[in-house]
C-alpha cells in the first residue's frame, strides 16, 4: 500500500538525512531541529530540539538515545505501522539524534505488544551494520560510533512515560521516576539520555534534508508540521492518516469515510471526547492534543460503556506506585458503574469532581492525571445518556 | 543444575543483546522474557538463580516478574491468547466464543496446560479489530466463526 502525506510519508532518499547530518556540525543539527520548532509527537510535545540541546550540553563519557515504541494508548497503532513500513527513517532519525548529542548507543523500546516485529527489524539492523550505517565510524564519519539494539517491553501501558520506560530498561519495575532530575541529564544508567517518541524520530531525517522552513510550511503557528493519526472505530476507512497540523476533526472524519457519528474520542482513554458541535476542532497542541488516537464513535455506541471500558483499563495498568492514582482509578471506575448502571446519586457525582481535581493535581504521572478525563467530558457532554437521581447514595 | 545451566544460558544470551555490564541489572527483564518464551512460566527456583546471577535479592526479580503482565509465575501455559479489552480492537464476543470454546474463563489456563486465556489493553490493532494476541503473534480482522481454526492451528 503506498502512503502520502505531507512529511513522513513523503518521498526521501535512504539516508539522505543521515549524510548531510554528517556532513555539517553537531551544532548546526541540533539547530536545524531548533529551527523546524517540532515538539515530541508522543503527546506531550516537549520541544525536540531543546530536549537534545540539553542533553547536548550534559557533560558525560557515556549517552543514550532511546526511541520510545511503548505505543500503549488505546487506539494508537501509527508507531506499528512506521516500524513495519518505515523503520529505516526511524533509524536513521536515531543515528542523527545520536549524532547530534553525542551519544554511542541507541535504544528501541518495543512494546511486548508488537514482539513480531522483533526479528525483521533485528534483520534490518543487521543490514545497516553490514553497510556501515551503524557501528564504528558510521559512514566514515570518524570518530563517530553508534550502534542500535531493540528491547522489548512485557505489557505494562505505564513504561510509555518516559521515566517509567528508562526504569523498564534497567529491569525494574515500570515506575515512573520523580522529576526533576530529568532524562537529558540523569536518564538510563543514570547517563543523559534522549527519549524520542517513533514517529518524532521518522520526521528528523526529512527536515535535515529538506530544511527547517520546508517543515514549517505545514502546520500551524504553535505545531508546525504534521501528525500521524490513528483513526478506528465506526467508519468506512480506519488507517493511518497524515494530517498537518490545523486540520479539523470533520475533516479527518471526511477522509476516513466516517458518516453519522456521534463523538470522537482523541488521544485514547487518557485524551477527551469531542461532540459533532465542535467538530471544527483542530488537532494541534494548542487545541486537540495527542499521540495520534481518533476513536470514531457511531450513533449505536452508549458513551458510558466507552467512559467505563477507559476506567478499566486504567486500573488495570496503573503501576500502584502513588497514592492517587492506585486508590483513585478504582473510585472512579466504581462510580463510573454506577452511573452507566443509574445507580448514581448527586454525592456520587461530587465525590467524582472532588476526586478527579485530587488526582490531576496530585498523581505522579501522566496517567492518574489523565485518568479521570474521559469520564468527565463523557459526563459534560451527553447529559442525556444518564440519570442522577438526587438523595443519598444507594447502597448496592 | 540443569536448570542453573537453563538460567545461566538465557542470561549470557540475554547479556550479549543487552550489553549487561557489571553493577546493572538492565539485562533482568530481556533475562525473563526469554526464559517465559522457553518454558512457559517462570518458576520460583529460576528467579532465585537470576537473583544469583544478577547479585541482588530474589524478591527484586520476583518484583520486576510480577509487575509485567506478559510474564507469568504461577502457572505455565504453553499458548497464551491475549484478547484486546479495548474500546476499538476489542471484541466482546470474541472472548465469549474463546471462553465457550475453551471451557475455561479469562485468566484461566486449561486442565491440559495449553492454552492461558487472558484480557489484556489496546494491541495497537484498531484499524483491524477484532484482534487477538497468541504468544507473540498479533492477528486482527477476527470473528466469531475463526476461533475453531484459529484454535486447531495451535494444536
Amino acid at each position: 500500500m503506498k502512503r502520502e502525506g505531507a512529511i513522513i510519508f513523503s518521498p526521501i532518499e535512504p539516508f539522505a538525512g543521515l549524510k548531510q547530518a554528517l556532513s555539517i556540525s553537531r551544532g548546526d543539527v541540533i539547530a536545524a531541529i531548533r529551527a523546524s520548532e517540532i515538539k515530541g509527537r508522543g503527546g506531550a510535545g516537549f520541544p525536540t530540539g531543546v530536549k537534545w540541546n540539553l542533553a547536548a550540553a550534559a557533560v558525560s563519557d557515556k549517552k543514550f538515545v532511546v526511541c520510545n515504541a511503548d505505543e500503549g494508548e488505546p487506539g494508537t497503532f501509527k508507531d506499528r505501522v512506521l516500524l513495519n513500513e518505515y523503520s529505516r527513517l526511524v533509524f536513521e532519525g536515531m543515528i542523527i539524534a545520536g549524532y547530534a548529542v553525542g551519544a554511542q548507543e541507541g535504544i528501541i523500546y518495543l512494546r511486548g505488544e508488537y514482539a513480531g516485529l522483533l526479528p525483521s527489524l533485528g534483520k534490518i539492523l543487521l543490514k545497516l551494520r553490514r553497510s556501515n550505517v551503524l557501528g564504528v565510524n558510521v559512514l566514515g564519519k570518524e570518530g563517530f560510533n553508534f550502534d542500535i539494539r531493540i528491547e522489548s517491553g512485557a505489557g505494562a501501558y505505564v513504561c510509555g512515560e518516559e521515566t517509567a520506560l528508562i526504569e523498564s530498561l534497567e529491569g525494574n519495575r515500570g515506575e515512573p521516576r520523580s522529576r526533576p532530575p530529568f532524562p537529558v541529564n540523569t536518564g538510563y544508567l543514570g547517563q543523559p539520555t534522549v527519549v524520542n517518541n517513533v514517529e518524532t524520530c521518522a520526521a528528523v531525517p526529512h527536515i535535515i534534508v529538506k530544511g527547517a522552513d520546508w517543515f514549517k510550511s505545514f502546520g500551524t503557528e504553535k505545531s508546525r508540521g504534521s501528525k500521524l493519526i490513528s483513526v478506528s472505530g465506526d467508519c468506512g476507512r480506519p488507517g493511518v492518516y497524515e494530517v498537518p497540523f490545523g486540520t479539523s476533526v470533520a475533516q479527518i472524519l471526511a477522509m476516513a469515510g466516517a458518516k453519522g457519528v456521534k463523538a470522537v474520542q482523541v488521544g485514547g482513554a487518557s485524551g477527551v471526547c469531542v461532540t459533532p458541535a465542535q467538530f471544527d476542532r483542530k488537532i494541534a497542541y494548542e487545541d486537540l492534543s495527542s499521540g495520534g488516537s481518533f476513536m470514531v464513535f457511531g450513533k449505536s455506541r452508549k458513551m458510558l460503556d466507552a467512559a467505563v471500558d477507559f476506567l478499566e483499563f486504567f486500573s488495570e495498568e496503573s503501576c500502584g506506585q502513588c497514592t492517587p492514582c492506585r486508590e483513585g482509578v478504582p473510585v472512579l471506575l466504581d462510580i463510573s458503574r454506577k452511573i452507566r448502571d443509574g445507580r448514581a446519586a448527586a454525592c456520587d457525582i461530587e465525590a467524582l469532581e472532588s476526586l478527579a481535581e485530587t488526582m490531576q493535581d496530585a498523581a505522579k504521572c501522566g496517567l492518574g492525571q489523565s485518568a479521570p478525563n474521559a469520564l468527565l467530558a463523557i459526563l459534560k457532554n451527553f447529559p442525556g445518556e444518564y440519570e442522577v437521581h438526587d438523595g443519598q447514595a444507594r447502597e448496592t | 543444575m540443569a536448570k542453573t545451566c537453563a538460567v545461566e544460558k538465557t542470561v549470557r544470551k540475554s547479556g550479549k543483546d543487552s550489553m549487561v555490564c557489571d553493577g546493572n541489572r538492565s539485562g533482568l527483564l530481556a533475562a525473563l522474557r526469554r526464559l517465559q518464551n522457553k518454558k512457559g512460566c517462570i518458576s520460583d527456583t529460576d528467579m532465585q538463580d537470576l537473583a544469583e546471577r544478577f547479585g541482588i535479592h530474589p524478591v527484586e526479580v520476583y518484583g520486576t516478574a510480577t509487575f509485567y503482565s506478559f510474564l507469568r509465575v504461577d502457572r505455565k501455559a504453553r499458548h497464551v491468547i491475549r484478547l484486546s479489552n479495548c474500546v476499538s480492537c476489542g471484541g466482546k464476543a470474541l472472548l465469549a466464543a474463546f471462553e465457550k470454546t475453551l471451557k475455561i474463563k479469562v485468566g484461566q489456563t486449561t486442565a491440559d496446560s495449553r492454552f492461558a486465556l487472558e484480557l489484556t489493553g489496546c494491541l495497537g490493532m484498531c484499524d483491524q479489530p477484532a484482534a487477538i494476541m497468541v504468544d507473540s503473534k498479533l492477528i486482527g480482522c477476527l470473528r466469531v466463526q475463526d476461533v475453531p481454526k484459529i484454535l486447531k492451528s495451535l494444536r
